[in-house]
């Protein structure tokens, strides 16, 4: 037998070989660096916006520096760590492999993703250290224009440009799933996990122009006074609102579909079955991106907006509800005697459909117009999205990075250790943003740092569980980086799982396999037939 | 290598030659929409302002598109994707008309 080829980590050594490397694993590791410095930035000021809130009175920061820290932690929780998080780390790490290819259609522009992404989060950072910018993750005009009054054209224009990162990054996924597919794989075979992927591209390229073009509108309007959104000027400034959300809203399709993906494959891996209803959960990825795109007005109920266009909005809104209810169906259909086993990667699984189900259930209560007015801009919303993107997303982003670790850099993680973390983290997380249900319900405004005495115990509570979620994620932090050096080292297909990743080597060589592989079965498929109890 | 194969003929749906007319056809049959836009902005037809100026914008982006850009000369598959960037635009401006046009003027504040 022929010497194996070197894997995709050896080879060449040395800044130059990663920096101007075409190897989509790199770039996803090079990403993997990006998100993680962003997640840990934006960790900090949720930190110290934790601290903050733990008493009612305004004691640690001024408002004004209050405005600033919770906007950081949203711009570079939501731009830059939630939205490429798992696209641009698991997405380009997995998809060539998943769909038997030797790269990404564009590799060239792949790498050029990852410094476009990478120079809109170091300039959003200059405009962080510049002074900062309070006008909340979301730029709402008149606060980002008639009375801006930080860095918003810097941050703005670091969003603006790591925008292009992410039309890249889609228009690459979609060449790449339509062109390069392995003999035999045909589209009803993909995994989900490309399915979603191919979704959540369209959304990326659809969606993500109208918000670059918005935050430069706002720049155009505050440096030349052409009126948009300043009505003095002639302009709307709900228009921005409408502008913001059109892409705003499907982002957090960016967000939630590549994560429902990665649960599709670690779901279809630990109960051991295929996933049930397979064209029925790859159909629902297309209809969310579709119908995600119809929804935006709900952000606006309270704005202005006419009431009609909010009554077409919220019914909409819960059109969304029914492909969303399909995955989590099929996902329980399909662990229905299934044979389970509990992994890292499951339980974080599990907990993503249970947390994502509370995320979105509460997001209907929120597209009732009723109750929308008396919950709006409340910790009632701030409880709903935390839910639907740590809950969801980041729960997922964790069940993934720890389901395919072993793919990704060739040593096992702590089986034990990773259990017990994950444990942790989900319940840090329900202590953390349980409470703030309630306090919305109770009324406590989103955004304040001063509040009544009657919010502290509720507020103790958030905070003592984002300190026990903190702890989760340091662990992880920890035993992640400690395993590429004392983990045991990883066979082809550690998880017995089905996909052609597991038929490569772990971590896989240059140009992913030895030879193109043929597909000749269903996703998911497994030699033994299924026991039938009758 | 197979990639670089995949990529050429990712490429070559983009290799149709025109005759330079036909540039010049479409420049300035889109010199002569900007003239007509201008144009049009000088009467007043009320209610259908908008709909006028956006129909010569639209069919200018189309020749745009499909000349220029070569839409007209390419697959099926880029056909859809072009005209996904359309009906969106159209959902974009549906919606956001389905406020505009449906306000209610509140008393007092003009
Ligand atoms: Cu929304």
């Amino acid at each position: 037998m022929s010497q194996k080829p070197p894997t995709y980590l050896g080879g060449e050594y040395g800044m130059r070989s990663w920096l101007l490397t075409l190897d989509h694993k790199r770039i996803a590791l090079l990403y993997l660096l990006g998100v993680t410095f962003f997640f840990l930035l934006g960790g900090v000021f949720a930190v110290l916006v934790r601290l903050e809130l733990l008493t009612p009175a305004g004691d640690l920061f001024q408002s004004e520096t209050y405005n600033k820290l919770f906007t950081l932690h949203g711009v570079f929780m939501v731009f830059f760590f939630l939205i490429p998080g798992i696209p641009a780390v698991l997405g380009n790490f997995l998809l060539p492999l998943m769909i038997g290819a030797k790269d990404l259609a564009f590799p060239r522009i792949n790498l050029l993703s990852w410094y476009i992404y990478m120079v809109g989060g170091l300039f959003t950072l200059y405009a962080m250290l510049a002074g900062g910018v309070d006008t909340g993750w979301t730029f709402y005009t008149p606060y980002s224009s008639t009375y801006a009054n930080s860095h918003v054209i810097a941050a703005a224009l670091g969003i603006f440009v790591s925008g292009f990162s992410s039309i890249l990054t889609g228009v690459n996924f979609i060449a790449t799933i339509h062109k390069l597919r392995a003999p035999g794989l045909s589209w009803f075979r993909l995994p989900l996990f490309v399915w979603a992927h191919y979704a959540t591209s369209l959304i990326m390229v659809l969606g993500t122009p109208v918000v670059a073009i918005t935050i430069l509108l706002v720049a155009v309007e505050r440096l030349f006074h052409v009126g948009l959104f300043d009505p003095a000027l002639g302009g709307d400034p709900i228009l921005f609102q409408h502008l913001f959300w059109f892409y705003s809203h499907p982002a957090v399709y960016i967000m939630i579909l590549p994560a429902m993906g990665v649960i599709s494959e670690v779901i279809a891996c630990f109960s051991q079955k295929r996933i049930f209803g397979y064209k029925f959960v790859a159909f629902s990825s297309l209809a969310i991106a579709v119908l995600g795109f119809l929804v935006w007005g709900h952000h606006m109920f309270v704005s202005g907006q006419s009431l009609y266009a909010g009554v077409v909005f919220s019914l909409l809104s819960f059109l969304v509800a029914i492909p969303s209810a399909v995955k989590v169906f099929n996902w329980i259909a399909t662990l229905y005697r299934g044979s389970i086993s509990f992994e890292a990667p499951m339980l974080y699984a599990l907990g993503f459909i249970g947390l994502f189900t509370i995320g979105g259930l509460t997001g209907l209560f929120l597209a009732t117009l009723a109750v929308d007015v008396h919950v709006h801009d409340t910790y009632f919303v701030v409880a709903h999205f935390h839910f639907v993107m740590v809950g969801g997303t980041v729960m997922a982003y964790l069940a993934g990075l720890h389901f395919w670790w072993p793919k990704m850099l060739g040593r096992l993680y702590p089986e034990t250790l990773a259990r017990i973390t994950a444990v942790i983290i989900f319940v840090g997380f329900n202590l953390t943003f349980l409470p703030q249900f309630v306090l919305g319900y109770l009324g406590m405004p989103r955004r304040y740092h001063v509040y009544p005495l009657e919010f502290q115990v509720l507020n103790v509570l958030s905070t003592a569980g984002a300190s026990i979620l903190g702890l989760g994620f340091a662990m992880t932090a920890v035993y992640l980086p400690w395993s590429l050096r004392y983990g045991k080292k990883a066979t082809p297909n550690p998880f017995d799982a089905r996909g052609l990743e597991w038929t490569t080597t772990s971590p896989p060589m240059a140009h992913n396999f030895e030879e193109v592989p043929v597909v000749s079965t269903e996703a998911y498929e497994r030699d033994e037939p299924e026991v039938v109890h009758v | 290598m197979v990639l670089i194969h995949e990529q050429a003929s990712l490429m070559s749906e983009h290799g149709h030659v025109l005759p330079l007319r036909i540039y010049f056809g479409v420049f300035f049959a889109l010199l002569a929409g900007t003239a007509l836009t201008s144009w049009v902005a000088t009467i007043d037809l009320g209610h259908l302002n908008d709909a006028v100026a956006l129909a010569i914008a639209g069919t200018k982006a189309a020749l745009v598109i499909l000349f220029f850009m070569h839409v007209r000369y390419s697959s099926k598959l880029i056909w859809v994707f072009s005209l996904a960037g359309f009906v969106w635009l159209v959902l974009f401006f549906v919606l956001i008309l389905a406020d505009y046009e449906t306000r209610v003027p509140v008393q007092g504040w003009g």
